[in-house]
């Protein structure tokens, strides 16, 4: 079975900082031909124009072909084929597959029948490692370390995976954490249990304020309305979770505001003109990133 | 010492010559247990009795099957529901070696993730769980889609 990205567990803290190495390389120099003749397929049961088109332009960038789909009522899933068999037959099309799939563990079992490498591009509310990865290149690139930072999540504890996957891979860099959410979309108890056992420090609180000024990291995301069970408390809830320009006030000089787009309306458009908005940049970063993992799964870094 | 107490309970589920009695086992999971270690495809000779009277377990079922002996990987799937079995071999009607069940590292086959956007419930392949231990409850995490399920919402297949 050749090497697949599935979980940003599947990282050590090593591989995680190689994997950044390789992607500055990108950076300095994006246009590289180590994909010449290879074909990367996108199959993306379950549309998201994004990440598809940030791997593919990974792809094209690398010298390398595409293939794929962008939603499943156009591939053969429709006519009830099982992913086995889709997994099995592109796998003799191409060099390596990156899926999304709304169902959990799709990419793992895909990564189970495969003969290319799988990277996971999102199964459902689970895992998006290569969103993870861009993430801590993003925070590398603009704080210069890894470590000791004070990271403030914003909007979604509970059902937000990039704030889930980002808190486990960063918890390898001693940080201090802040969680900022509706008392409805709290951390889940499995991830404080796995911070209190790795003796890192963390702070659950509803005042968006009082952890702004610790920032060195804001990671905002978005607080949806079919969360809430009650649409009463959303309405009440709702604007305690945007991050509007004022609030950048006596925020540290060097803090940067991130968020995993798309955003609604939880980071105001004022807030674009600041120099600490960084979520346009974190995308430039995803290609970077997306370059890097690809060639290292290939074994062409 | 005890004697009177020991007759009594072969009294309630009589004694076999050959073969392994599964004992404390609570009595609402006495026909789990059946299931899992396939007992209904058995074909030598099977006593069981339930709903007997327990000091720990308040009610609890014992099961005798004569002349098959078990494997521990078999054995140790009853620890995901009755993690407090014991079991005894015996030959020639005498005790020769008493067991207890092992929660086992990873489960295979056995159980259902009760995750309904689990890729595991919609595609034909083998379930496969790391066991984790809260406060003595089981809970398995599934290999695919990394949810935990609890003792409480457990299904076995």
């Amino acid at each position: 079975m050749s090497r697949s990205l599935v979980s940003i567990t599947d990282y050590s803290k090593e591989e995680y900082l190689e994997i950044i190495e390789i992607a500055k390389e990108f950076e300095l120099q994006p246009v590289q031909e180590i994909l010449k003749g290879k074909i990367v397929a996108t199959l993306f049961f379950e549309p998201s124009t994004r990440t598809r088109l940030s791997f593919e332009s990974a792809v094209l960038r690398s010298g390398g072909n595409v293939i794929g789909f962008s939603d499943a009522s156009t591939s053969s899933s429709t006519k009830g084929e099982t992913l086995n068999d889709t997994i099995r037959t592109v796998s003799n099309y191409c060099d390596m597959i990156v899926m999304r799939h709304p169902l959990e563990g799709a990419a793992k079992f895909a990564s189970e029948v495969a003969s290319v490498p799988i990277i996971n591009a999102g199964d459902g509310s689970n895992q998006h490692p290569s969103q993870t990865l861009l993430d801590m290149y993003s925070i590398l690139k603009t704080q210069g370390t890894l470590d000791n930072l004070a990271i403030v999540f914003v909007g979604d504890m509970k059902y937000g995976r990039t704030v889930h996957s980002l808190v486990m891979a960063m918890s390898h860099f001693s940080p201090r954490f802040f969680f900022v959410s509706p008392v409805e979309l709290k951390l889940p108890e499995e991830y404080k249990l796995y911070l209190d056992n790795h003796n890192i420090p963390y702070i659950e609180t509803t005042d968006f304020g009082m952890a702004i000024r610790e920032a060195d990291i804001v990671y905002m995301t978005r607080v949806q309305r079919e969360r809430f069970a009650d649409p009463i408390e959303y309405e009440k809830t709702k604007n305690a979770y945007i991050l509007k320009y004022s609030m950048l006030l006596g925020t540290k000089p060097t803090m940067k505001i991130m968020h995993p787009l798309p955003r609604v309306n939880e980071i105001s458009r004022c807030v674009d003109k600041s120099e600490k908005a960084y979520y346009f940049d974190q995308t430039k970063n995803g290609v970077f990133v997306r370059q890097a993992i690809i060639s290292h799964l290939l074994g062409l870094k | 010492m005890n004697m009177g107490f020991k007759d009594e309970k072969t009294l309630k589920v009589s004694a076999i010559k050959n073969g392994t009695a599964i004992d404390h086992i609570p009595s609402n999971c006495l026909f789990k247990v059946i299931s899992l270690l396939k007992l209904d495809k058995v074909e030598t000779q099977i006593t069981f009795g339930t709903n007997l009277d327990s000091n720990k377990l308040g009610s609890k079922a014992i099961i005798k099957i004569s002349d098959l002996f078990f494997e521990d990987s078999d054995i140790n799937k009853i620890a995901l529901i009755a993690p407090q079995v014991k079991l005894s071999i015996i030959r020639d009607y005498k005790v020769v070696e008493k067991k207890v069940v092992k929660v086992p590292e990873e489960v295979v086959g056995l159980a259902k993730c009760f995750n309904p956007h689990c890729i595991s419930n919609h595609e034909s392949l083998t379930t496969r769980f790391q066991v984790l231990t809260d406060n003595g409850d089981i809970e398995l995490k599934c290999k695919y889609c990394e949810k935990i399920t609890d003792q409480e919402h457990m299904i076995l297949l």
